[in-house]
């Protein structure tokens, strides 16, 4: 897979790619705008709280490699894949609702 | 703008009219859709570098409609398309339009267009916080930019209001990509689902798109569905306004153009003989003219059908081909019902000179009916047109609609020169000299098939109840049908009375018969004559006999007395002598 951006700054948690518990996330964004900044810096919180040690997020910045859209049918920017675990999830928004995240992450029960 | 003169429109063939109001409206420049009949009634195509609203209810052909502006746009125009669908896959599109010969994929390869299908599942998408539709910008963006894209077709947007929770910021994203498209300069279509109300969408897409609007329709009256296309507004150029008549078959969408614009096709005084040499003489000796509309009315029974027949065989004999529509009969029982008065049409169809198109009216509205004349005619190129009988239509349509069909059906033919000959049933009485459909107002010649029931026996009768441009006979003339053909016989009109079929033949033949006795009584008032001649003639011959023998009694008895007379005086004298009597004393003596 060719990533445009792989966050730099989760280095630590890169050996939960192979954990079966792990977590794969892909964050989509276009250009470096404050609401993509937003959605990456609640994420991260967000994954330490509840995933720490076991997840790993991949940005993507559709302005650099646009023709990855279509793969995650992505339409609205920012918006969160969850790959891992099955099955996929997304989560569109800036991610500042941090329940509606839990809940779409099923992190927490609906 | 150049693009418009490749209109593959067959209709722009004489039609220098719409050509010449493109010019005038060349401050708007247009982009040619290559659907057959829309460019004619936007003139000459959707406004280019906008976008077009494509709005109409589930199957009106939406779909259809942006595609093909995408393919034909590629295939006709030579400007490459980006197709972003939102309900069909890559896949089924290419499926579903590789019936009418396009192959997406190959335009794919060869990077003409691009397909992306969106796909929007709301239940599979959570909402938090603040977002906007930079992705589909994205997508769409890097589409046109691989394929140096000039139209794109989106369809349908409505998906995004089903798959997106935020209705406010999916409307502010439509407003901006409209804005974006336009800034891109690129030809949209954006389709919509037409909305329950008075709405042309549902969800209102037409605040923001203004620059054009096109409403496709599918209704279905009598369980027949029509299909028909409306230009709902166009900003900055004339359109037709009309309902047209639309329809979808085997090469795409067609869209009829009503082509009664201007009564302005051209006219001939070439005649064209009806097959029936006894109704040329009715019709000024000639025929009928060439490109003329013929309206064959009568009711059931009355001929109508061979006498269209026998105008087809004609234009066959002559070596010309003509089209022969049936809406009641198949092809072969046309054929054999023909052959059983001499006429054989089955010759002529396996020259290819015969074409028969047998449908029943209720297979399709009258808009298809309408198309598949139009291609038939485009097809066959034709000098003569047969629609036996138009009245079947109104199983399909009311009065009007019918009207208005045959209207455009004459003023295609007529603009081609076709001469058409329409059969029409007349229910009811006999005397009834008013078509069902209203048409007749529209026909140049108009024949009228008539039974008159007499002496238990019903008889044809033939008049010219109108023929433009000619003087035509105003007599009736009886319809014979026989195995030698049709055959157009006096009537015979007697004192305030027609005899037709036995009645004439007895009438003449009681003619014939009093005739003799007239001859006879004529022939002994002459015989009587000569007999009362001859006895004059003896009778004066035996007067004359008499007067001669008077005459000859007269003769003798004047000598007689002479001679009696002379012997009496010589008596005398001797008797005298005898006596010696005194000559003195002769006279005084006793």
């Amino acid at each position: 897979m060719t990533m445009t951006t792989v966050a730099q700054q989760n280095k630590a948690h890169r050996p939960s790619v192979h954990d079966p518990e792990g977590w794969k996330l892909r964050l989509y964004i276009a250009g470096q705008t404050p609401r993509g900044a937003t959605a990456f810096a609640n994420l991260k919180r967000i994954c330490e709280e509840h995933l720490a040690g076991r997840y790993e997020i991949e940005v993507i910045d559709l302005l650099k490699s646009p023709k990855l859209a279509a793969g995650d049918q992505i339409l609205a920017v920012p918006t969160l894949v969850r790959k891992l675990p099955q099955p996929m999830k997304k989560i569109i928004g800036d991610l500042s609702n941090e329940l509606r995240v839990l809940v779409g992450l099923d992190l927490v029960a609906r | 703008m150049k693009g418009l003169r490749h209109g593959r429109a067959p209709t722009h063939k004489g039609r220098p009219a719409a050509r010449e109001n493109v010019k005038l409206h060349a401050g708007l420049a247009k982009c040619p859709t290559g659907i057959s009949g829309l460019d004619e009634i936007t003139q000459g195509g959707l406004p280019r570098g906008r976008p077009t609203l494509i709005c109409g209810g589930a199957g009106s052909g939406k779909t259809l409609l942006a595609m093909e502006f995408i393919i034909r746009g590629i295939l006709d125009f030579g400007e490459p398309g980006v197709f972003m669908a939102f309900e069909e896959t890559a896949e089924e599109l290419t499926q579903n339009v590789a019936s009418l010969g396009f192959d997406i994929a190959a335009l794919v390869r060869r990077k003409k267009m691009a397909v992306d299908y969106v796909h929007v599942e709301r239940s599979e998408i959570e909402e938090t916080g603040e977002y906007n539709l930079e992705g589909l910008f994205v997508r769409l963006d890097s589409m046109i930019r691989q394929t140096g894209a000039q139209r794109v077709a989106i369809d349908s947007l409505e998906a995004l209001f089903a798959g997106l929770p935020n209705e406010a910021i999916l409307r502010a994203e439509l407003r901006r990509l409209f804005r974006w498209l336009k800034d891109k300069g690129v030809t949209t279509v954006i389709t919509a689902e037409q909305g329950r109300n008075s709405n042309l969408t549902r969800h209102g897409l037409e605040e923001y798109i203004s620059d054009c609007v096109i409403l496709l329709d599918h209704r279905i009256t009598n369980q027949v569905a029509t299909r028909r296309l409306r230009i709902v507004k166009y900003r900055g150029s004339a359109h037709g306004t009309n309902e047209y008549p639309t329809m979808i078959d085997e090469t795409g969408l067609s869209v009829l153009p009503i082509s009664s614009l201007g009564l302005n096709y051209p006219v001939v005084k070439d005649r064209v003989p009806t097959g029936v040499p006894r109704l040329d003489a009715m019709l000024g000796g000639k025929g009928y003219y060439r490109g003329s509309s013929v309206l064959v009315s009568g009711t059931a029974g009355s001929g109508k059908s061979s006498l269209a027949a026998a105008f087809a065989d004609s234009v066959c004999r002559r070596g010309e081909r003509c089209l022969y529509l049936s809406f009641e009969e198949a092809p072969s029982q046309i054929v054999r019902n023909m052959a059983s008065i001499g006429m054989d049409l089955g010759r002529w169809e396996r020259q290819g000179s015969l074409k028969f198109h047998s449908a029943r009216s209720t297979l399709c509205g009258l808009e298809q009916h309408l198309v598949s004349l139009h291609k038939l005619v485009n097809r066959f190129e034709p000098t003569a047109v047969v629609l036996d009988p138009v009245t079947n239509l109104s199983a399909v349509g009311d009065l009007d609609d019918i009207k208005s069909m045959l209207t455009r059906v004459i003023d295609f033919l007529k603009g081609r020169l076709i001469t058409a000959v329409f059969t029409s049933l007349t229910e009811g009485d006999a005397a009834s000299e008013r078509t069902d459909v209203g048409i007749s107002s529209l026909m140049d010649t108009w024949l009228l098939l008539q039974m008159v029931e007499s002496n238990n026996e019903r008889n044809r009768v033939l008049y010219v109840l109108k023929s433009r441009g000619m003087a035509h006979s105003n007599q009736m003339r009886e319809f014979v049908l026989s195995d030698r053909g049709i055959e157009l016989v006096d009537v015979y009109t007697g004192p305030g009375r027609v005899y037709t079929g036995s009645a004439r033949v007895s009438q003449v033949a009681a003619d014939r018969a009093e005739a003799l006795v007239q001859e006879q009584a004529a022939q002994r008032r002459r015989r009587e004559l000569d007999r009362q001649r001859l006895t004059l003639e003896a009778q004066i011959a035996s007067l004359r006999s008499q007067l001669d023998a008077a005459v000859a009694e007269l003769k003798t008895g004047t000598a007689q007395d002479k001679a009696r007379l002379q012997t009496l005086t010589h008596d005398r004298q001797a008797l005298a002598r005898l006596r010696r009597a005194d000559r003195t004393t002769r006279g005084n003596g006793t």
